[in-house]
């Protein structure tokens, strides 16, 4: 069965914005579609909201739209564009709820498109629980007990038969999202009410628990002759209880025997051949009873997911890629693989190492918030670590993590452990090496955590041998002892830390002993035959299979795991660094340890090293393939801590000096530089102790935004409005700051923020993009949206910026990327900062102006001038009207007040494309999934300072046929405007309140603005309550003003939408 | 920490930590790269001769249990592994697989370089070995390995056959009460089964699909064999070089287009020189459970387990007698045929599995339909 001829165009649908539950992974597994389809020559046309992504690259797709995700977006585009096919498996939950709902409303039958890779048949199967457990039994296949509910009533009634603790789960929700474990009739109200209102069918499940049961996964792909191969099986470390997505997991699975995997491997083909999964990959996940080998099967997805894409780094087996070609006609059989290049796709990859992944969490970001680990996903991203056995692997995952906190030096409470044993919470981990060492054996910890003694087995031999090593010292170490420490995975740095000696000192002296690390290959095969992809992992075996190529080469660092202000984006750049080598006839060498990343895919760079971006691995991968030059600047704050040590060890960095990209974080040298150029910035100071940081607030005034240098994503940054407020920062801040002072900056009141990103080859400077904030300055830039071109700037600031712009690229002597944060207070243009290296906006200004910014930057650290891309001095101009949005976790950590401010809490950002602002505010807001109303009433609750302003919002509003309702004083500000206005209750107020018409349905959006840094119960019971129920919250006035332009868009303008490529026809510098 | 020494005949010493029993064993060094089942390794008789390296670099973890024994004990000469797991941890384990195998006076080298060691077997092909916890001269079991006799020429299966015929009643067992391991058919077939070093996941599954099996010596001649009034005769898998087996070849030419015969393994390359065809050497052999086999009737592909380092060359099959029924894609050797007039066929390849996919049991349903159709 050779591929389809019948078929000529297909649409492939994206996962939208990175969220909790679904990140870059689905931007692996969809550029790898795109891709495979394309070489096959079929016409690709893709969607996806999420302007950040490698997919959304116009070269990439024949046509690519950066559009919402909703039905009447998709329906236009499909009009448009009149595809044949829809791939609906590559896309997440998203997609494949948007196919559903495409096929449901009819869409795709009146199109004529064919749906590919799952039918609709399957993917309900699949999808609705009551159908996939009569399936499962049909086929002799047990599922936990469980009832599907609708109310409290009768969720209460069954839990009481099945018994507590009980699992709930809702439907249609991703991530584990609205579920949750009851451990009693509370709890079980508490979190069923949640999942009824976040499932969009209001059905919620309730299921006997399995908890401490071994967790498994398998990934299948089935072809449409029926071939069915496992791809890789993943054994989870946390037993049932804790999300997959939250739980360490190994591959392959450790601790079944063949006959308990076969039957494993038996019930997941009969599933999905029950299921009806025609083609492509699909992942069945199962739960195993350690007492006696009982096993339910817990669910499948009828798509590539989250763990296929661990599965496909993990083993080298292109999961994506090839659920693409058999999507469209081919047979397992009929592809090759790619690493072995004489074997066909159609085996079952084996492996001769062990590979781990560990989720990473961003709690520090959510004070307040439930650190428990249960059924609802709350990690924000992961890493993958690659070693020859399971102890290697886990520690090197652990470094992997960038805790920020050296290896060992972990504080740790003893009165907690056994709490912190028996809760699972992202300390487990730490909590069970720290039982070990102290005295804690496997049947201990094993009793109070379920995890299978043999992992804990294999982390207590690491244990001990930390404890034996504690006992010898740098000089009378041994090769011996040296060759066990690192073949256990232990790092220099956690050696150095136990011998009191430096890092560097270490590695010299293992290196004097001959221990050094090498490099094997991912073959898909366990060495059976010759692997012709370098895709290549590290370790402490005998033979190096690196074998380096001889011609020019430069290396890229990556940025590590997913977390909160450096994500996707970077990794965009680091692919495009790749893109960019290649075109220029350089050898491209990745390094990165992130499984979900298109960086990560072995056809994406010329050499892929997963490894832990740490000194010590990539000072390995340097001493192997000695680089021309590594580039430090595209991978966000991790590879720039490495820049200063590695430039001092002779390692060639290529683009802009890592001194002068310390320069710029450098407040003192940074603030001499200013002063020299006589550009402006707030009044600042810097501070090491409580007392100083008082000093400089008093000096400069307050308010004052307090940080700590050297962070990216404004962690521990605050507006403190008094000096308690700087006290209470100091005391907490400090363990951020370790050895870098905090910055204290006069804090510019309701000023305009503005972001710019810039090229400079050392000679010119050509600025790509000024970006307007919509929310005023205070609000982290990565939380605020924005837009381009910007709408309020004056000709006089845009001028200012522009020639401040290109004076601190020369004066920082940019070669590549610098982006600069200005706020614009009273007509004065101020500098925030400045950052010589790739930002967040990156991708957003590229798919903007057309102009692949990454790429030219990494042509221009390799020596090439903006000429050489026919830029000069100037600026891109951008042809509409375009707006950045961001997406916040809010709905995963309830409890946790979701107001914006300068520390960033978004996990991604959507695109909106426009020929006026309020048309691309709008698709931004549908996009980042708070759509605003078209009719309704609308809550306003504003502090004195915004009382002119809301009136002029409220009369918007009003003017576009809204009701509007008000708290008392806001009230009586708009009557006195002469608008008519319902005066609400507050929270303390009495009832009914605001929160009940929340709740009640009869609000549809909500305006809210705080005075200070006070929040009382009261507002922050209202936003919680617009979170839960869906209701738009807005919390600045110039985020009131677009929500106004917005809604006026969506009432006036008809549903368009343009693909970027003919958006970019001509391209422009003015 | 006690070491143990891997030494190959090409003058190779690979240096590890010693488990298993403290002695000295040799044989052809050889690897497998399934990921699961071991103890089915450790205990097939087809490995009889031969010190196994795995791949997978966690070996012991899930300890063993009586119930997964291919045989009635280990038949490896030594075992070569990355790490070896101190503790068993399942709970169908009733020994750890240091103790399984020192029982047996088998010997164990951990912690070294296997992928080293399969790369090297890779390009320069399966050789001789010695594997050591006694001797700590590298260089003395090299010229030991250089001494021992080569598999090519070796009649292995004799050695390892049962002495006396018997029945075998056992049928397939669950591993859980999960394991849906389906039906048992009606006891209907008397099969004759030749014991080469056979596999009891054959028997079993023989018996599972319908068969009253009755295991008999290698040597047993076709008249003795036909005196059992068998329903179908079956061939079993077992080790060493299919050539010198004459005798053996010379009873199965008397038996063919008299009774149904299904082959496994050596079984399969017994049938290919009965037939007139040759076997040859493999450069490392096939030894894993990730195998992908098309079968050339339907076109459709299993996921097979394979145990063997000699294969039927195609090209000395005569077509107008012989039907290639199953093409291995990775190499396109040899892996299944059938005679085209007469109720015989065979596979390379382990329909059994144990350890590996089940994607192939279809087979010995194939053999009851043959002896159905015959009688």
């Amino acid at each position: 069965m050779p591929r389809r001829n019948d078929l000529h165009r297909i649409l492939i649908i994206g996962s939208g914005p990175i969220i909790i539950g679904q990140a870059c992974e689905f931007d692996y597994s969809g550029t790898q579609a795109a891709k495979a389809l394309r070489a096959d020559g079929y016409e690709v046309i893709l969607v996806n909201s999420n302007p950040a992504t490698i997919m959304t690259d116009p070269d990439l797709a024949d046509k690519t739209y950066v559009e919402p995700l909703t039905l009447p977006y998709l329906e236009e585009i499909i009009r448009r564009e009149r595809p044949d096919a829809l791939l609906s498996t590559v896309g997440g939950q998203t997609a494949l709820n948007l196919s559903v709902e495409l096929a449901e409303a009819g869409v795709l039958d009146r199109y004529a498109v064919e749906l590919i890779g799952a039918k609709i048949d399957a993917i309900k199967k699949a999808e609705d629980r009551l159908l996939f457990k009569d399936a499962m039994r049909k086929i002799g296949l047990e599922t936990p007990q469980s009832q599907l509910v609708n109310s409290i009533t009768a969720g209460l009634a069954f839990a009481d038969r099945i018994g507590y603790p009980c699992i709930l789960r809702a439907s249609f929700t991703m991530g584990g999202t609205g579920g949750g474990i009851a451990y009693n009739k509370e709890e079980l109200v508490e979190i069923l009410e949640r999942g009824l209102s976040l499932s969009p069918v209001h059905e919620v499940l309730i299921e006997e628990s399995a908890l401490g049961w071994k967790e498994y996964e398998l990934e299948v792909m089935r072809d449409l002759a029926d071939n069915c191969i496992i791809v890789c099986s993943i054994e989870n470390f946390d037993p049932m209880g804790v999300h997959t997505g939250d739980s360490i997991t190994v591959a392959p699975a450790q601790t079944l025997t063949d006959r308990e995997y076969q039957m494993m491997r038996d019930g997941a083909l009969r599933c999905l051949r029950e299921i009806g999964v025609d083609t492509g990959g699909s992942n069945v996940q199962f739960a195993i009873n350690p007492a006696n080998g009982r096993m339910v099967i817990i669910e499948m997805n009828p798509r590539v997911s989250r763990s296929s894409a661990l599965a496909s780094k993990a083993t080298g087996f292109p999961i994506a890629k090839i659920a693409a070609k058999l999507a469209v006609g081919y047979r397992l059989d009929e592809i090759r693989n790619d690493i072995t290049r004489k074997t066909p796709a159609c085996f079952e990859p084996t492996i001769d190492y062990v590979v781990v992944k560990i989720p990473k969490w961003a709690f520090e970001k959510f004070p307040g918030a439930d650190t428990t680990l249960g059924t609802q996903m709350k990690s924000v991203g992961e890493v993958m670590a690659i070693g020859r056995t399971f102890k290697a692997a886990m520690w090197k995952g652990i470094r992997s993590l960038e805790t920020g906190k050296a290896f060992g030096s972990e504080k740790y409470d003893k009165s907690l452990l056994a709490n912190k044993l028996i809760t699972p919470t992202p300390d487990r981990l730490n909590y069970i090496r720290f039982a070990m060492a102290n005295g804690y054996s496997v049947a201990d910890i094993h009793e109070m955590t379920s995890i299978d003694p043999w992992f804990l087995q294999q982390m207590k031999e690491v244990v001990d041998l930390e404890g034996e090593l504690a006992k010898t010292t740098l000089a009378a170490a041994t090769s011996q002892q040296f060759r066990t420490a690192k073949r256990f995975g232990i790092s220099d740095s956690q050696l150095a830390k136990t011998w009191g000696a430096g890092e560097i000192e270490v590695r010299n002296r293992r290196k004097q002993l001959g221990v050094k690390a090498v490099f094997s290959r991912v073959d898909t095969c366990a060495a059976e035959f010759e692997s012709f992809t370098p895709y290549l992992y590290s370790n402490y075996e005998s033979a190096c299979e690196a074998d380096p190529g001889t011609g020019k080469k430069v290396m890229i660092l990556g940025s590590g795991p997913n977390r909160i202000g450096q994500g996707i984006e970077f990794d965009y750049c680091c692919c495009h660094a790749s893109f960019s080598l290649q075109e220029m006839g350089v050898e491209s060498i990745m390094v990165n340890c992130n499984p979900e990343t298109v960086s990560t895919d072995y056809d994406t760079s010329d050499r892929l090293y997963f490894e832990p971006l740490t000194l010590e691995n990539v000072l390995n991968i340097v001493d192997t393939e000695k680089p021309d030059g590594v580039i430090v600047q595209f991978g966000g704050q991790t590879p720039l801590n490495l820049a200063l040590p590695l430039k001092r060890l002779g390692v060639p960095i290529i683009g802009t000096d890592p001194a002068d990209i310390d320069l710029a974080e450098d407040r003192k040298q940074f603030g001499n530089l200013l002063d020299q150029l006589k550009i402006p910035c707030p009044a600042n100071g810097t501070a090491t102790s409580v007392e100083e940081a008082c000093a400089v607030a008093a000096r400069i005034g307050y308010p004052v935004l307090v940080r700590p240098s050297y962070v990216l994503g404004g962690r521990a940054m605050v507006i403190a409005y008094d000096e308690e407020m700087v006290r209470q920062y100091m005391r907490e801040a400090v363990t951020f700051s370790q050895d870098r002072p905090v910055l204290v900056d006069r804090f510019l009141d309701d000023a305009t923020e503005v972001d710019v990103d810039a090229l400079g080859d050392g000679t010119d400077v050509l600025i790509a993009g000024i970006m307007e904030h919509i929310e005023e300055a205070g609000v982290h830039s990565g939380d605020s949206s924005c837009v381009l071109p910007p709408q309020s700037l004056s000709e006089d600031a845009l001028r200012t910026i522009e020639d401040y712009t290109v004076r601190l690229a020369k004066a920082l002597r940019v070669v590549g990327l610098m982006n600069v944060q200005y706020a614009i207070q009273n007509g004065v243009v101020y500098v925030l900062e400045v950052n010589p290296r790739a930002s967040r906006t990156v991708p957003y200004v590229s798919k903007a102006t057309g102009v692949a910014l990454p790429n030219i930057a990494a042509g221009l650290m390799w020596g090439r001038k903006l000429k050489d891309y026919g830029f000069t001095s100037g600026k891109l101009t951008v042809p509409q009207v375009f707006v950045k949005s961001p997406v916040f976790p809010f709905n995963k950590f309830h409890g946790v007040d979701p107001v914006l401010g300068p520390e960033m809490r978004s996990t991604g950002e959507v695109m909106g494309v426009g020929t006026n602002f309020g048309e691309a505010f709008l698709k931004a807001q549908i996009s980042a999934g708070s759509p605003l109303p078209e009719k309704g009433t609308v809550f306003i609750s504003v502090n004195d300072h915004h009382k002119a302003e809301a009136v002029a919002v409220a009369k918007r509003f009003a003017e576009l046929g809204f009701s509007l309702t008000a708290t008392r004083g806001t009230a009586t500000a708009l009557r006195g405007a002469g608008l008519v206005c319902r005066t609400v209750l507050k929270v303390n107020e009495g009832r009914p309140n605001v929160v009940d018409l929340l709740k009640g349905g009869s609000i549809q959006l909500a305006i809210y603005t705080t005075a200070g840094a006070s929040a009382f119960a009261d507002e922050k019971s209202i936003r919680r309550s617009a979170v839960t129920y869906r209701v738009p919250c807005i919390t600045t006035m110039s985020g009131a003003r677009a929500a106004a332009e917005g809604v006026a868009a969506r009432l006036r303008d008809p549903i368009r939408v343009w693909s970027l490529q003919e958006i970019h026809e001509r391209k422009t510098v003015a | 920490m006690t070491t143990a020494i891997l030494a190959l005949e090409d003058g190779s010493v690979f240096e590890g930590r010693s488990f298993g029993a403290p002695t000295e064993r040799s044989g052809e060094v050889v690897f497998n790269t399934a990921l699961t089942g071991y103890q089915e390794v450790f205990t097939d008789p087809s490995y009889s001769g031969q010190i196994v390296i795995l791949t997978n670099p966690q070996i012991g973890n899930y300890g063993t249990s009586s119930a997964d024994n291919e045989a009635n004990g280990p038949y490896i000469e030594g075992l070569v592994v990355r790490e070896f797991s101190p503790i068993a941890s399942n709970w169908r384990s009733d020994a750890d697989a240091d103790a399984f195998l020192t029982r047996a006076g088998i010997p164990i080298v951990s912690d070294l370089d296997t992928r080293a060691l399969v790369r090297h077997l890779r390009t320069r092909g399966v050789m001789r070995g010695v594997l050591s916890g006694v001797e700590t001269d590298g260089q003395k079991l090299v010229e030991k390995a250089r001494s021992i006799p080569t598999m090519a020429g070796l009649d292995l299966a004799s050695r390892v056959s049962t002495r006396q015929s018997y029945q075998w009643t056992e049928t397939v067992q669950q591993c859980s009460p999960s394991d849906l391991i389906g039906p048992q058919a009606e006891p209907r077939y008397n099969v004759v089964a030749y014991d080469f070093g056979i596999k009891h996941n054959i028997l079993r599954r023989l018996v599972h699909s319908g068969c009253r099996v009755t295991v008999v010596p290698a040597l047993t001649s076709a008249e003795d064999v036909l005196a059992l009034k068998p329903d179908g005769i079956f061939l079993s898998n077992g080790p060493g070089d299919p050539e010198p087996l004459v005798t053996q070849v010379g009873n199965i030419r008397k038996l063919i287009g008299r009774k149904p015969i299904f082959g496994i393994c050596l079984g399969n390359q017994l049938l290919g020189l009965a037939l007139g065809g040759k076997t040859y050497k493999l450069k490392f052999g096939h030894r894993g459970a990730n195998h992908p086999v098309r079968n050339e009737l339907t076109g459709r592909v299993e996921i097979t387990s394979h145990n063997h380092g000699f294969a039927v060359d195609p090209d000395s099959l005569k077509l107008s007698e012989v039907e290639i029924t199953h093409i291995n894609l990775n190499d396109q050797t040899l892996e299944g045929f059938r005679h085209r007039g007469e109720p015989v066929f065979c596979v390379q390849y382990h329909p059994e599995a144990a350890p590996g996919p089940h994607d192939s049991h279809y087979l010995f349903d194939d053999f009851t339909r043959l002896m159905r159709e015959a009688k």
